[in-house]
């Protein structure tokens, strides 16, 4: 051993944890509108590219960095919204392959509106605090990961906080957990909905804004990420909150140590190797519960 | 020997003892039933011993040999066949086709011969149909001969399990409340039904809450209460048990 | 059972008999040819995901096995088209087999997964190794050339993928008909039912996953000699999703739903050409508006509509 494993293990280690974050935003976008709807959004991940792509037009129509920030989160949470609205609604009862169609469907339009609108180049724009990379113990670290991995703690911290202390967010565990029940204590289940919607949104346009002047953006980057925030999702077991953010920082690290240490070519296959693994062995995720279905 | 022993037979949800070191034994061609309050663990006995919960502890033997946490599909071969207290009816099929299918086992069922139609295959459905017909008709579903299945009210639906099951000629039937949700014209039937199968050899094991039905068509009882057995023996028997009628009365302590 | 189940088969073929006769140029001819060769692969694939309940969101992987084993194994290794074609369909097949106990344990969602997963696998790899594949460029496939006999130009094939529709139509229709097809469809319906009746049902789901993934790899095969090309977008997340898509439009567990699914959506994206850069948001809008409004799919409303099943 040449003692410069460190560095390296460090510098995969740094890279890992910053996708890592953003498949946990994502990753707790699928999992707020599976709790709330029992429907696996397949858009979720235009979302993430909508937060990068709408960023990049406001600052170019001149919009100052805090107001392009502001709108591209809301803009999504908005499209959020109007996908509970006008398609998942009105097919309530369907069948889970009918959703997942309907949704795809959600992502395409919301694809080719941006792809028409904005174009097919590839975007960016500066990272928040510069570029100056910061060395730790041999590796570096960009200022602009600080940001993802703030920012994102902050969310989960947020999050936590909404769930357990509001009364809004304990109705939407409760309506998770039993929504007829809910709706018999007199929570109003299509403001959950709505919600779950909106904050799926707009969790998924900040991992896109944070991630974009790492790794660009373009109309078509939010199938992978969104994928890969699906696996996320399942890997720490559907439906649950902590689940999500580790499965996400899980993917992101193992995708990146992967990257460095096996083939980069095949960097994209490895959470989706990885999900076959564990669901193999672990039919519900790592945090799923066992449960004997009632016959 | 006896058709079916079961003992020491204790089955735990997370902290729920639903079945809890319970032993009895059912001889061939006789009516078992099987009665308690809601909640006594008598569907989980029936799960566990037609494979469909694997048993906590104890053991279950069909003609002696040791079937706890044999596949349900394996049990079929050796006889067993059931209904369920919520229906399990396949409502994506004709209800004549629900017939057809409990006759799985005695059936050719290669993929290839059955893509292909070959003769033999096409011969014994025909045949097959009219078979699961006269089933319908046994269990008086004559009406519902070219229905859908989610075209059918609960009535009949619960009687369709009935005839499903029958379809594979077992030798043991277990009926989860074949009764419950009927009207008392319907619940009469289906008691008729029951004696009708028994006499026809087939070793019936009951879950019932109609006690009229239960008094009258059982040989052997088991009562069990919040997972245990309470008592066991012939109707008179249990009718006299002081535990029985303290546990019936809501006294129990 | 009445022959009246074979009447929709009847006026297909009275259809493709008269079809090439009626289309003005090769052009239409050729999108017939693509209509028949997706009707094909959606019929297996409704067996599993319509008849046995089990989503498959991988399929164009299979395809993928078949179209690549076709163009690798006679450009490079001098194969003969059949014998490549039969090593994709047993490859195609050895994998869904060794699959299918551990993914067929899922349900759901986590089913919907998994099947995803294997598939976006096979296409990065069929992406990654340009040294056999050609990468994202794709590669050239010789023409197919059955013993002596080579079939070429549009007719020729038009009449043998007609030939091989009807067949895949026959069969299918009688196997869902079939003890073995009413297995699939009572596992569907209710699990624990069919398993207490003595149906392994693991046994089953797996069956028919391999049938229907061996099925989509003969098919890759034929599309792949067919267009004389192959690029990994055949292989693609899309192109699973496109897949399925028939299957649910056209009608979950119905044989000519697959048929009339596979035809609407192989037009469709000709039917867009002309909204000049709007056709990703039609098809998306399209797609929504028959799930929201049909949920069950096309044959199966309408047939619902018209008092029969
Ligand atoms: N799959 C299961 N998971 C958890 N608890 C169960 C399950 N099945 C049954 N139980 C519990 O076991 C107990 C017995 O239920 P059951 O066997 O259905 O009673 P019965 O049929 O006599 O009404 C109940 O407390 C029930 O809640
Ligand atoms: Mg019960």
């Amino acid at each position: 051993m040449n003692g410069e494993w460190l560095p390296q293990f460090l510098q995969f280690l740094f890279s890992g944890i910053t996708v890592g974050a953003a498949y946990a935003l994502a990753a707790l976008g699928f999992t707020l509108i599976y709790n709330a709807s029992n429907v696996i959004n397949f858009a979720q991940g235009e979302f993430i590219m909508l937060g990068g792509m709408l960023t990049v037009f406001f600052l170019q129509s001149g919009m100052p960095m805090p107001v392009a920030v502001v709108l591209a989160i809301f803009i999504p949470a908005l499209v959020g919204i109007l996908i509970e609205k006008l398609a998942i609604e009105p097919a309530k009862n369907a069948e889970v392959t009918t959703l997942i169609i309907i949704t795809i469907g959600a992502s395409l339009v919301i694809r080719g509106v941006v792809q028409v609108f904005l174009g097919k180049g590839t975007h960016s724009f500066p990272a928040f605090s510069g570029s100056e990379p910061i060395a730790i113990a041999g590796a570096t670290l960009l200022p602009q990961s600080l940001w993802v991995l703030g920012v994102a703690a902050l969310v989960v911290a947020a999050l936590g906080w909404f769930f357990s202390r509001t009364l809004m967010g304990k109705a939407i565990l409760a309506t998770s957990y039993n929504r007829l029940a809910a709706q018999l204590v007199g929570i109003n289940t299509s403001r959950v909905l709505f919600i779950s919607y909106a904050l799926s949104g707009a969790l998924g346009a900040i991992g896109g804004i944070l991630l974009t002047p790492l790794t660009l953006t373009s109309y078509d980057v939010g199938i992978m990420l969104g994928l890969k925030g699906f696996v996320a999702a399942v890997v720490g077991g559907l439906g649950s909150g902590l689940g999500a953010v580790i499965g996400g920082l899980l993917v992101g690290i193992i995708e990146a140590m992967g990257a460095g240490y096996i083939s980069s070519a095949y960097k994209d296959a490895i959470p989706f190797g990885l999900i076959l693994v564990i669901l193999f062995f672990m039919p519900r995720g790592l945090f799923g519960s066992k449960v004997t279905d009632r016959v | 020997m006896a058709l079916l022993e079961v003992s020491n037979l204790t089955k735990i949800f997370g902290g729920v003892r639903a079945v809890q070191n319970v032993s009895f034994a059912v001889e061939a061609g006789i009516v078992y039933s099987v009665i308690g309050p809601n909640g006594a663990g008598k569907t989980t006995l029936f799960n566990l011993i037609t494979g469909i919960y694997v048993p906590s502890e104890g053991q279950i033997r069909l003609d002696g040999r040791d079937i706890a946490g044999v596949a349900p599909h394996e049990l079929a071969r050796f006889g067993m066949a059931r209904t369920f207290q919520n229906l399990q009816v396949c409502m994506n099929m004709t209800a004549l086709e629900n017939v057809m299918v409990g006759a799985h086992l005695r059936l050719d069922r290669n993929l290839f011969k059955g893509a292909l139609r070959f003769p033999s295959i096409a011969r014994r459905d025909a045949a097959l149909r009219e078979e699961a017909a006269e089933l319908m008709r046994l269990v008086g579903l004559e009406a519902f001969i070219d229905a859908h299945a989610d075209a059918m009210p609960y009535g009949a639906l619960k009687r369709l399990e009935i005839a499903r099951a029958l379809a594979a000629k077992p030798r043991v039937l277990f009926l989860d409340e074949p009764a419950a949700g009927l009207n008392p014209k319907e619940t009469s039937e289906v008691d008729i039904l029951v004696r009708k199968v028994a006499d026809s050899g087939v070793t019936v094991v009951l879950v019932e809450h109609d006690m009229k039905m239960v008094m009258n068509i059982s040989d052997q009882i088991l009562v069990l209460d919040y997972g245990r057995k309470l008592a066991e023996g012939s109707a008179a028997e249990v009718r006299r048990n002081p535990d029985v009628i303290a546990a019936y009365l809501g006294t129990h302590q | 059972m009445p022959r009246s189940r074979f009447t929709g088969l009847i006026v297909i073929a009275v259809v493709l008999a008269v079809l090439p006769f009626l289309l003005p140029n090769n052009f239409y001819l050729d999108l017939a040819i693509r209509m028949m060769i997706n009707a094909c692969i959606v019929l297996g694939l409704n067996l599993l995901i319509g008849f046995a309940g089990q989503i498959s969101l991988g399929h164009a992987g299979f395809v993928g096995i078949g179209a690549y084993a076709s163009a690798v194994l006679t450009t490079h290794y001098s194969w003969s088209p059949l014998a490549a074609m039969l090593a994709g369909a047993l490859g195609a097949g050895v994998l869904a087999a060794l699959v299918a106990r551990p993914i067929f344990k899922l349900k759901g969602h986590y089913l919907a997964m998994a099947t995803l997963g294997l598939g976006i696998i096979i296409s990065i790899i069929v992406r990654n190794e340009a040294a056999l594949t050609g990468g994202p460029d794709g590669m050239p496939v010789p023409a197919l050339a059955l013993f002596s006999f080579e079939i070429s130009g549009e007719k020729q094939w038009y009449w043998v993928l007609s030939g091989i529709l009807l067949l895949s139509l026959w069969a299918s229709l009688n196997l869902i008909n079939s003890p073995f097809g009413r297995a699939l469809r009572a596992l569907h319906g209710s699990e624990v039912a069919s398993q207490v009746v003595g149906v392994d049902v693991a046994k089953y789901k797996l069956a028919i996953f391999v049938f229907s993934a061996v099925f989509a790899s003969l098919m890759g095969s034929v599309t792949a000699h067919y267009v004389g090309f192959v690029t990994p977008n055949v292989a693609d997340f899309f192109h699973s999703i496109e897949l399925v898509t028939m299957v649910v439009i056209g009608g979950m567990a119905s044989i000519y739903g697959s048929v009339i699914g596979a035809v609407l959506l192989t037009a469709l994206p000709q039917a867009l050409t002309g909204f000049e850069g709007w056709e990703t948001v039609a098809f998306g809008s399209i797609l929504m508006f028959c799930m929201i409004f049909m949920p069950k799919g096309l044959v199966p409303t309408l047939a619902a509509k018209f008092g029969r099943r």
